[in-house]
Order: C-alpha cells, then structure tokens, then sequence
C-alpha cells in the first residue's frame, strides 16, 4: 500500500515576505495564477502539460473554486481538487496531486497557495461581513464552536496552543529557554535566507524571554509573525520529471491523521496526530528516522515544533526540552530544522504558510538553498499541522 | 444573531442542544448519555460520536470536575474581550468523563493547578434568559 515515489515536485516558488505589500494588490484568483506561471516557469515545463490543480479555494468565488481556476488559467483539468485542512492544506495538497499522478489521472499538478490579504476592495457597500477574529471557528448559527468555544473567549490560536504547552508541563515540565532556543536557531536559518521577513535581524534566548507574554506560557517570540506572500510547488510524473530544470523532489511517503477541530475534545492532548502520520510515512517509504537530512516542521508556535519533533519519532516522549537544547537545528546544525526560517522567522503568508515548509524541504533536495544550503541533503522531512495540532500531515521527499 | 465586533456573543440554543441550555437556565447540568456504549457525551448530538448509536438521553450530573488544562491570557483573545484580560481559559474534565470549554472564576491565576477540584458556577445574563457555565476551585470540604 503507498506510493511507489514515481510523482516528484519539479518546480517550487514562494514570494519574499513582507509585512506590508510593496506587490500591487491581487485578487487571490490572480494570485494563484501568478504563482502558477511562476512555479511552471521553475520546473522549465510549458503550461500545457498541466492537467491537474488543487486549490485551498479562493476568496472571490466562495464555490466552484476548481472550475473557476481551470476556467481563469485556461487549462481544462483531469484532476480537480480542493483541500480544507488549515496549516496541514499545502502538505495535503502534495501528496494527493502525487497519488493522482501515480494513478494515471493526470501528468502535472499545481499545488498553489495564495498568501496575502492585500486585494482590491469594492467601491460599493459590502454585506456586514463575520468579523475577523473569529478565524477558524464558526460563528454560524448550528456550529459546535459557537455555543460551546466562543462564548467563553475560546477563539483563535494562542489561548489553545498555550492550553496544550500548560499541560505538556504539568506532564513532561517545561522550560522556556528550551523553546526559546528553537526560535533563536530558526532566526539563524532566516538571517541566511533573503526572502525572510526577518533577514538581517538575529534573535538571542534572552530576547525571547523578554518579548510581552501572550497566553502564559507563549511569549511573544514563539509566534509566527503574519505575512503576505503566496507558495507553490508543481509535481509531476517521471517523464516530465526528466524533461525538468531540476533534480526532481520525488514524494516517496506520506501519512494523514484527523483527530478533532478543538482541542478540548482531544481523545489525549499530548498525543499529536502527527505521531500515526509520521509512522504511515516512514514506512511507506521504507525509510528511517536517521535517514532524514532535513525537516521542515509545521511551526505555529515553537510548542508545535518541539512536540511534533517527539510524535514524529525523532526525540523520544518527554525529552524534546532537553533535546533541542543538545541539538543544532540551524542549516549548519547536525538536526537541520525549517532552514529557510520557518514561519515564526521567514514569516507566515496565511494558509501558504503551509506551502513554506513544503518549498523548504524540496528547496535542499534540489540543492538550491545557497547560503543556507545542507551538504549532501538527499532526505526531507516535512510537516503540515492544521487547526490546535488537530489535523496533521506527513510527508517524506527524496532526491534520488 | 449578528454579533459585531464589540459585542461578546452568546450561544444560541439549537433543536439538538436546547435541552443542556434550558438546564443551565435552572442551574442543573444536563449532558447526554449513550447507553449502549456506556459513555457519557458533550457538546450535544443527534448520534453519539463514535458508535453513531441513535440512544443518546438527556440526565443529570453534578457538574464537578478537575482542570484537564488552562491558560492565563495576557493579550485578549478577540476584540469583545479587550476589557478582562487575563482571560482564565480552561477545560475541565467532568467526573463523568467529557470535556468542557469555559473560563475559571474566584481565582488568583497563580493559584491554579492542573488536576485541581472545581465546582460549577452558573452566570445568569438577564438581557437574554442565558446562563454560562464557569468554573471556581472547590471548597476545602468539598461543597460547591
């Protein structure tokens, strides 16, 4: 069962981040395509061999996204996907636009994320519109968040990772200076990394000691900062894998697990579903922990980083404190972790955020990281997590 | 209800959780049972979760429970709770085995420990008929 790793990501192309647009304003329709034609452009492939798209949706045409994108590029589809899983969205994505290309159904798919929230407005007078903080909980009328979440101030993402931090340290203890330091390492990999939002600006554990508690434990510093910019990644069969400008990224495993979307209703909240995904993944791909060169990990919050590098089976249960503190996780590091900076240092573009750690991970394997580039990185590891570590993907990259 | 930026918003009670609200209204717990499975189930449901079994009924629990998390939160969460921060966001874990999320009252935040006894304590808001469901640490004799 799995993959036979016969679907390779040819091209990848993610946008410099920026705090605020210096791009002109795109409607998210024009921001895929842009990022299609760029990614098409990477792998050196002409548009015409793609035949599958995946798409998060679009924020112009709330239904029929797919159709919409086929219609807008031009290019009628034998695959048309659409993938709502939050954060774990862009891995999700690469794995089922691989499993469509093994199958036959299609040759080439994009894999597009948009990222950035500056669109242009209508003149008119819009609809009062659900208000922004609600995010990814419902405040519709039915939904299980608006009764029983949001009427308690159960909203958005800091006050439940801090609920899942709080209780890793009633279990396993807790030592901010330990998660400080995945912050300081992923600022070394960002300060190596130009399209960084955080280029240029080194961090120390101190400063992320001293940065504005937000939801006691998380400061500050142990969150992504948000972005606009967009990611996407083209994968495509063996034969246009040849035809391609790169050393094809082949998709060799993959595991996905959905365990809940709030986390007060986790079976057990310290058992992330990343664990039964990296274990679907390593095996499908008959390879080890230590066979890894690189990782590129899901990193909302620098809590998510050091428990998905438990689940995942690198560190074992309970240890990750001490074990970030004994590792190097820059790009010259014996554990290399998110060395284009992550999205808590090159910033997070919204759901492309995703995407970032997918372009990481094929960025090395294609040898193109420049100063931030692994030596002999054959291996990638990389994670998606959407929702509070509710819904998470794991996906093994491989050069050769 | 169109609640908008300022306003907190309050739940509506649906034809599947009316039974839970109106409870709470009369300060009693109502949650749902599952009898074939034995297990008890919240948020309400038409099937319980799981085995999809069609034998939820409605019944009484006291409502203790213990702190399964918490977080004090320094920033507000969203806007509507600009003015009560730190906002004492936990989960308890009733007795009888589910979960709730809520907000811990009657505290000092540096008090609080997971695996602490609570109790429950029902906020009527008199505007709109609804009570919410917020938890304090237990009496040292373990009354509510």
């Amino acid at each position: 069962m799995g993959l036979r790793g016969e679907a390779a990501i040819v091209g990848i192309a993610e946008l410099p981040a920026e705090r605020k647009q210096t791009r002109p304003e795109l409607f998210t329709i024009d921001q895929y395509a842009q990022l299609a034609r760029q990614v098409i452009d990477d792998a050196g492939l002409p548009p015409e061999v793609v035949n599958g798209l995946v798409t998060h949706g679009v924020a112009e045409s709330e239904m029929f996204a797919p159709a919409t994108l086929s219609e807008y590029l031009g290019l009628p589809l034998d695959f048309a996907e659409r993938v709502d899983l939050g954060g774990a969205t862009s891995a999700g994505m690469v794995w089922r636009a691989a499993v469509a290309v093994e199958l036959g159904i299609c040759d080439a798919v994009l894999c597009v994320v948009p990222g950035s929230l500056m669109v242009p407005r209508s003149q008119r007078q819009q609809p009062a519109a659900t208000p922004p903080w609600y995010g990814a909980s419902s405040g519709r009328y039915g939904s299980p968040q608006a009764e029983f979440e949001i009427p308690y101030g159960n909203v958005g993402q800091n006050g439940p990772y801090a609920q899942i931090a709080q209780r890793y340290a009633a279990e396993y203890g807790y030592d901010p200076r330990s998660t400080a330091k995945i912050a300081v390492d992923q600022r070394t990999n960002a300060c190596a990394h130009p399209g960084a939002v955080f280029h240029g600006k080194p961090i120390t554990v101190d400063d992320v000691l001293a940065s504005p508690m937000i939801a006691d434990p998380i400061r500050m510093l142990d969150v992504v900062m948000r972005v606009q910019g967009g990611a996407a990644v083209l994968v495509a069969n063996a034969d246009l894998a040849r035809r391609g400008r790169h050393r094809p990224v082949w998709v060799k495993g993959f595991g996905e697990h959905v365990a809940f979307k709030t986390p007060t209703y986790a079976a057990d909240l310290l058992q992330t579903p990343i664990a039964r995904a990296a274990d679907r993944a390593f095996d499908m791909a008959g390879l080890r922990r230590d066979d890894v060169d690189v990782a590129s990990i899901y990193d909302c919050y620098t809590i998510t980083v050091l428990m998905s590098l438990e689940d995942a089976g690198f560190c074992p249960k309970g240890t990750g404190m001490r074990w970030v503190t004994e590792h190097d996780l820059t790009f010259r590091g014996d554990f290399p972790v998110n060395t284009a900076g992550g999205q808590l240092s090159f910033g997070q573009a919204g759901t492309a955020g995703g995407m970032h750690h997918v372009v990481d991970g094929a960025r090395q394997v294609m040898g193109r990281s420049s100063e931030a580039q692994v030596p002999d990185c054959h291996t990638a590891f990389v994670t998606g997590n959407g929702g509070i570590m509710s819904e998470q993907v794991a996906l093994l990259l491989q050069g050769a | 209800m169109t609640p908008t930026s300022g306003a907190r918003p309050l739940p509506e009670p649906t034809p599947v959780s009316q039974p839970f609200w109106a409870a709470l209204r009369e300060h009693r717990i109502r949650i749902q049972y599952s009898p074939s499975s034995d297990t008890w189930v919240f948020y309400p449901r038409t099937l319980a979760p799981g085995t999809l079994a069609d034998d939820l009924e409605w019944r009484d629990i006291s409502g203790a429970g213990t702190l399964y998390t918490f977080t004090v939160a320094e920033r507000p969460t969203a806007p509507p709770w600009a003015d009560s921060v730190p906002q004492l966001l936990a989960v308890v874990e009733w007795d009888e085995g589910p979960r709730l999320s809520t907000e811990l009252v009657d505290v000092d935040p540096a008090d609080i420990r997971i695996g602490m006894r609570l109790a429950p304590v029902f906020c009527d808001d008199p505007d709109t008929g609804t009570t919410l469901l917020r938890y304090r640490p237990e009496d040292r004799d373990g009354s509510a």
